[in-house]
């Protein structure tokens, strides 16, 4: 399925902060991990990832740190206090679009369903 | 066929060809590569085609270099207010000409006061930087493209400083008058920037910052040549027995001195490139210079039991010594790679600011002591508020630099600070302009 654009841009950081609070990871591991929660649904330019990192690491939402546990050297990201304190405010604003959405679908359901 | 680290390592060149793009990030996008072919090769897929999948998963290299560029602006600040594909060649006329003008403009009240000098220099006292300044900002609002809108605030700042500089009836040579021309110089300069970011006021304060640091370098390097080749020029003359003296000082001279303003801002906005590399190396080499220097004032005056001389030239030394740090605190912020952790120049960063900070302290318990025993005076006034201005400023970058060292705090905390706080520069020194002159009576 095709996401539109801003939809995409609007929900990529609380995506990654989300993912980066179940533990620390690297860029492609948390690519991998969005294409697992989605069934393969959600496709993001790989490289794309990468400056939207750094912007967290440049606003203290996120730290970077080089490590080469097993073979390959990565750049490893990880959640700052900071970051789980932005990432409850995005889960505040997401659940308050999605229940409005919820609620105006349910609506539209009940208006169709008098209808017929 | 191509082996595959053959057409890995073309791809990793193809991508640090780029500015925007630090081996860092082309190691870490590499790794990124490797991993997604080898997850390709195990499901099956050829070598050539797994590489072909994973680069094209990556994205186009022109897209992902402008999202790198879009978030590392500081890499390639210029070509991001200016746009990539703006030719600076046909910036070269048109900065020949404001140039050339300034140049003119410059001549044109010594030649007007014909000879009485007490007029011409007031006059220049308070004018000079207006002269000049206005051909810079006309520069930018060239190359800027800005729109008439965004012109107004920069024309009412250029016409009010014309005005309240040239309608007061100042006391020839007296303190409000040296302190006019002295605070203009720096409010016209910031109203330059406004034009210099051209509308992106937010985003585009740090560039002006750098674009400062650089232009200042530019023009201590073409002032060293000029005043060069002027020596060598004088001596040439004597050595024919001819006096060059009167021609050199009254035109080549301040000529070459106004069109160096525009002519060190072109070179900037042109070659940005060859001095970026140098900004970092300047401030690491002269932080912990000046982080010694104000260490040891300190200790001296700690060890003789003297604070600061209540003298005013002592005053006026330790003002224009902290103004001199602050500058090279922005500077340094300003090529600080806001992807690195804390290291050992933000030690020595933060040594400097709280350095700085007592000094000021000290500094102003002196100018306090004076203003109680002696009374306000412009001059003064001017520097307690100066003094102020800067105790704010530092006490809080020392604040935001702790936090920064222990890991608390991002380092965009303390670059936001600064960039926030440069309108107060540029408001005090516009009080301190048009202000202070009517309430001190010109004195």
């Amino acid at each position: 399925m095709r996401i539109a654009k801003d939809l995409v841009a609007a929900s990529s950081t609380p995506i990654v902060l989300a993912i980066l609070s179940e533990g620390e990871s690297y860029g492609y591991a948390i690519l991998k991990r969005v294409r697992l929660l989605s069934d393969g649904e959600m496709e993001w330019t790989d490289g794309m990832l990468y400056p939207l990192l750094h912007r967290l690491v440049r606003l203290g939402l996120v730290n970077a740190v080089w490590r080469v546990p097993e073979g390959r050297r990565r750049r490893y990201y990880s959640l700052t206090d900071r970051g789980r304190t932005a990432l409850a405010d995005h889960r505040r604003q997401w659940r308050l679009v999605n229940a409005v959405m919820q609620g105006t679908w349910s609506e539209m359901r009940a208006i169709a369903a008098a209808g017929a | 066929m191509m082996d595959i680290e053959t057409r890995i390592s073309e791809w990793r060149s193809h991508l640090l060809s780029r500015a925007s793009i630090t081996e860092s990030d082309a190691d870490e996008l590499e790794v990124h590569l490797r991993d997604q072919v080898e997850t390709l090769t195990s499901a099956g897929l050829h070598d050539d085609e797994a590489f072909l999948v994973a680069v094209k998963r990556l994205g186009a290299v022109d897209a992902l270099t402008s999202e790198f560029a879009r978030e590392h602006s500081e890499r390639l600040w210029k070509q991001l207010i200016t746009g990539p594909d703006e030719a600076t060649s046909s910036d070269l006329p048109v900065m020949l000409a404001c140039a050339v003008a300034a140049a003119i403009a410059v001549q044109i009240p010594r030649l007007v006061t014909s000879g009485n000098l007490d007029v011409m220099w007031s006059f220049y006292l308070r004018n000079a930087a207006l002269i000049v300044l206005v051909w810079l900002a006309g520069y930018f609002v060239w190359k800027r493209h800005v729109t008439p809108r965004r012109l107004v605030v920069p024309v009412i700042v250029f016409v009010a400083s014309a005005v309240f500089a040239n309608v007061y009836p100042y006391v020839r040579f007296g303190s409000t008058e040296i302190l006019t021309g002295t605070h203009l110089l720096v409010l016209l300069w910031f109203t330059v920037g406004f034009v210099y970011v051209g509308g992106k006021w937010r985003s585009g304060r740090m560039d002006f910052v750098r674009f400062t640091g650089e232009w200042f370098i530019y023009y201590v390097l073409i002032a060293l040549g000029g005043g060069v080749l002027v020596g060598l020029t004088q001596g040439v003359f004597w050595a024919i027995g001819i006096s060059a003296d009167t021609l050199l000082s009254n035109w080549a001279l301040p000529c070459g001195a106004a069109g160096a303003i525009l002519v060190a801002a072109w070179l900037v906005e042109a070659k940005q490139g060859v001095i970026e590399n140098m900004a970092p190396v300047l401030t690491n080499v002269f932080t912990p210079l000046f982080a010694a220097m104000f260490i040891a004032s300190i200790a001296a005056m700690v060890w003789t039991g003297h604070g600061i001389d209540q003298n005013r030239e002592v005053l006026i030394l330790f003002d224009a010594l902290l103004v001199v740090v602050l500058g090279l605190l922005l500077y340094s912020i300003s090529a600080h790679d806001p992807l690195s952790k804390a290291g050992l120049t933000d030690v020595i960063q933060f040594v400097l600011i709280v350095s700085a900070l007592f000094v000021d302290v000290l500094a102003l318990a002196a100018i306090l002591s004076r203003i109680t025993n002696m009374g306000f005076t412009a001059n003064r006034t001017a520097g307690l508020g100066l003094n102020l201005v800067l105790l704010v400023n530092l006490g809080w970058s020392a604040w935001l630099s702790l936090g920064f060292l222990r890991g608390r705090r991002p380092f965009a905390d303390l670059e936001r600070w600064q960039t926030g706080y440069l309108p107060v520069f540029a408001a005090w020194a516009a009080v301190v302009a048009i202000v202070f002159p009517p309430v001190f009576g010109f004195a």
